[in-house]
């Protein structure tokens, strides 16, 4: 609903788009004029933020557009990071050729969940997803996967540099590419929502026994839904592997999932746009909570020691409140709200 | 030439005039951090998150640097300390880092905590040479000044631990038997690892060796399975929880092995308590630090200095917590370390000074312990003692002992 109302108000104006891209694609050229502004740190920030937006981008994909509820995204971004550090690690896989390795393997995983996944509805598929994700932390520590994985110690990786000598750091050349793979999947997702295959999962979603009867192949679009979803979240992860450069079940814990579901929903449920924005937000106000709590305590001098958490709490009960629709939603209506 | 001699000497003392100068800029070197009025100093805590229990020590050491700043600060430069959550979580320390380092520009790093989130900074910190000190982990990887020199640890290795204990086993139990009872990870594994190092060709002396996982409940058919082997000594690489619980189990059945029990879970309110003081008489284990709940130091004047910091500093702070002794000891280490940079306040002499302790008494530590370090020797506390459990507390034993980490 609300990404239909997101996409009347913008489809004329689908310029917009490009004018955004344009300007991530310029911003990281700065870091030579102003440094202070646009440093190796703020883009290597807006990567993990890009990188956070995929992961969300895949979550939507099967939460918002399939209504099929997922707690355990986290063991997909997890698996992801695994396949491409142990790619890298044992067999010097390229660091660009563990993306459609990664994007593979997550979604015959996802796939392959998705089965049993089509007999549990709503809470008890939250429940199964869940205990996934608790589960895939542990079994990376399992005693046999221990030469792969290398157990709680993970796996330290080197970050790549830029190809062909271009003049470019670490962290513009990271931000590029995950920019890169972020706009190709974004494209993805847009066609294949405006495709017949799209129209289908909405329609299960909006009503699965509806969908069925009109000739839609629920259970098979349920579960290709899954492993694409998985294969969205298990790029992310990929990509994550390289920009962190190592890997932990530690890195993976619940946390992470209940992180990209909380995206989700502030972003905009069923709303391309509002998963980018979810990752962004996640990320920004994650940061900016902690910051935010020192502030209070530090310079303002007010006497109690406000966990940054409590902090990011206020902040999102705050944002439910003026903007239930999500970011995308309030966006969209104060756009409307200025044109009349 | 017109040159005559009040020229040239009014030239000459021109120069040395310019050369003092230069000399006395010499004098005064800063890099990132420092200032004429400011030392910044970073840190990641878990204050959130699974492991947030240990987010005491990033109070602590907060409460320390503000005991020094109101006591003048060092050279007089005030101490600015930016500590941040990281939530226990290895992608966000190495976020967080890179704000401390890149934004925020502080000096050094100092005291970031645990393993994983450690280790997921370990080559940035060496690639970007900052100070990366005292890591707050008990891995032996924070040593290798060769590979990593811009990374120290602090306490005594889990590795150096065990080594203790094996040799400590061998030259005094009669044909020894010895049971090993292990948490499945890296820390147990670093035990693990010491213990056959220190039995070297003895390591046949191990006859059983069983392990758990963390998320275990119980460790009870494992501590059955040791006593059916026979043994005689029970090794115990355990966290409080199973530690007591083994302990307690042990002597349920009993089972009256010599037990050393590693340093990891020697407090009395956590380990020894719950295990019941009767079950635990005579177990050994290895200690550096002071125990707060420790009788015997009630009246030792490092403790009652200790007490009166943390009444003032940290009213709201359990004082039968070790971990703020650990703080308030290690931020001891780094006030001597900058101390000794003088105004040199660049990274590079501050590892080198921190790389330069003789013998330094750090208060918190046990009687006889000391630090020392040198550009080789990356391990600042490295000897421990041995202490026997007796009656409620323990009792310290024999001599301060130490072995050369690998």
């Amino acid at each position: 609903m609300a990404n239909a109302t997101a996409a009347a108000a913008l489809a004329p104006r689908r310029t917009w788009i490009w004018w955004v891209i344009g300007i991530a694609a310029v911003v990281p050229l700065l870091r030579g004029v102003v440094p202070d502004i646009v440093s190796d740190y703020r883009l290597f920030l807006v990567t993990t933020m890009m990188i956070a937006a995929i992961a969300v981008l895949g979550l939507n994909l099967l939460t918002g557009f399939n209504g099929q509820i997922s707690l355990g995204h986290g063991a997909f971004y997890a698996v992801g990071a695994y396949v491409a550090a142990v790619a890298m690690e044992q067999a010097n896989c390229p660091y660009w050729l563990t993306i459609p390795l990664a994007a593979v393997i997550c979604f015959g995983f996802g796939f392959l969940f998705g089965l049993p996944a089509l007999k549990l509805e709503g809470h008890y598929l939250a429940l199964a997803t869940f205990a996934l994700a608790l589960a895939v932390p542990q079994m990376l520590k399992y005693k046999w996967l221990e030469g792969l994985t290398g157990g709680v110690q993970g796996i330290v990786l080197s970050k790549p540099s830029a190809p062909f000598g271009l003049p470019l750091s670490e962290d513009q050349w990271l931000y590029y590419f995950t920019l890169t793979v972020m706009v190709v999947l974004y494209w993805a997702a847009h066609n294949i929502l405006n495709s017949r295959s799209g129209r289908a999962m909405k329609a299960i979603r909006d009503h699965q026994m509806a969908a069925d009867t009109m000739g839609i192949d629920t259970a098979r679009y349920k579960t290709v839904t899954f492993g694409i979803s998985a294969a969205y979240t298990g790029i992310a992860g990929a990509i994550s592997a390289s920009v962190i450069a190592f890997v932990a079940p530690d890195s993976f814990t619940f946390f992470l999932s209940i992180k990209f579901l909380i995206g989700l929903v502030v972003g905009g449920v069923g709303s391309l746009l509002g998963s980018v924005l979810g990752g962004i937000f996640y990320v920004l106000v994650d940061n900016s909570a902690q910051s935010l709590a020192q502030f209070i305590k530090r310079d303002l001098g007010l006497a109690f020691d406000l966990s940054a958490y409590t902090v990011f709490g206020v902040l999102l009960i705050l944002l439910m409140y003026f903007m239930p629709q999500g970011l995308a939603g309030g966006v969209i209506r104060l756009w409307r709200a200025i044109r009349r | 030439m017109k040159s005559n001699r009040r020229t040239f000497i009014g030239g000459v003392s021109a120069a040395a005039l310019v050369a003092g100068n230069t000399a006395a800029f010499a004098q005064k070197k800063y890099d990132d951090g420092a200032t004429d009025k400011e030392i910044k100093i970073g840190n990641t805590n878990p204050y959130s998150g699974p492991a947030s229990a240990y987010g005491v020590i990033g109070k602590g050491i907060e409460a320390y640097w503000k005991s020094v700043n109101e006591r003048g600060g060092i050279n007089g430069r005030m101490v600015k300390f930016v500590t941040l959550d990281d939530g226990y979580s290895p992608p966000k320390t190495v976020e967080m880092t890179r704000q401390l380092v890149e934004q925020e520009k502080v000096l050094a790093m100092f005291q970031t905590l645990g393993t994983p989130t450690n280790t997921a900074i370990h080559r940035y910190m060496n690639q970007r040479k900052v100070p990366h000190l005292f890591v707050a982990t008990g891995a032996s990887k924070w040593g290798k000044p060769k590979d990593f020199p811009w990374t120290m640890g602090f306490q005594p290795d889990y590795h150096t631990e065990a080594v203790i204990y094996a040799k400590h086993i061998l030259a005094n139990v009669k044909d020894p038997k010895i049971a090993v009872l292990m948490q499945n990870d890296d820390y147990g594994k670093d035990y693990w690892e010491g213990f056959k190092e220190g039995l070297g060709k003895d390591a046949n002396k191990v006859v059983r060796h069983v392990t758990y996982e963390v998320t275990d409940p119980t460790v009870d058919s494992q501590t059955i399975q040791m006593k059916d082997s026979g043994a005689n000594v029970f090794f115990n690489i355990s966290i409080p929880k199973f530690a007591a619980q083994s302990m307690r189990k042990a002597a349920e059945i009993g089972w009256k092995p010599v037990q050393y029990l590693n340093n990891v879970s020697a407090q009395v309110s956590t380990t020894m308590r719950p295990a019941g003081f009767e079950n635990v008489q005579g177990v050994i284990t290895a200690a550096y630090i002071k125990d707060p709940t420790d009788k015997q130091w009630d009246n030792d004047d490092e403790m009652k200095a200790w007490r009166a910091w943390m009444a003032k500093y940290m009213p709201a702070g359990n004082t039968s917590d070790v971990n703020y002794v650990y703080a308030h000891a290690v931020s001891f280490l780094m006030e001597q370390t900058l101390k000794k940079c003088g105004d040199n306040l660049t990274r590079e002499n501050v590892m080198r000074q921190a790389a330069n302790h003789q013998k330094l008494r750090v208060p918190g530590l046990l009687p006889g312990i000391t630090v020392s370090t040198s550009p080789t020797d990356f391990y600042p506390v490295q000897a421990v003692r041995l202490q026997r459990f007796k009656g409620d507390t323990w009792e310290l034993f024999g001599d301060i002992l130490a072995a050369e980490s690998t």
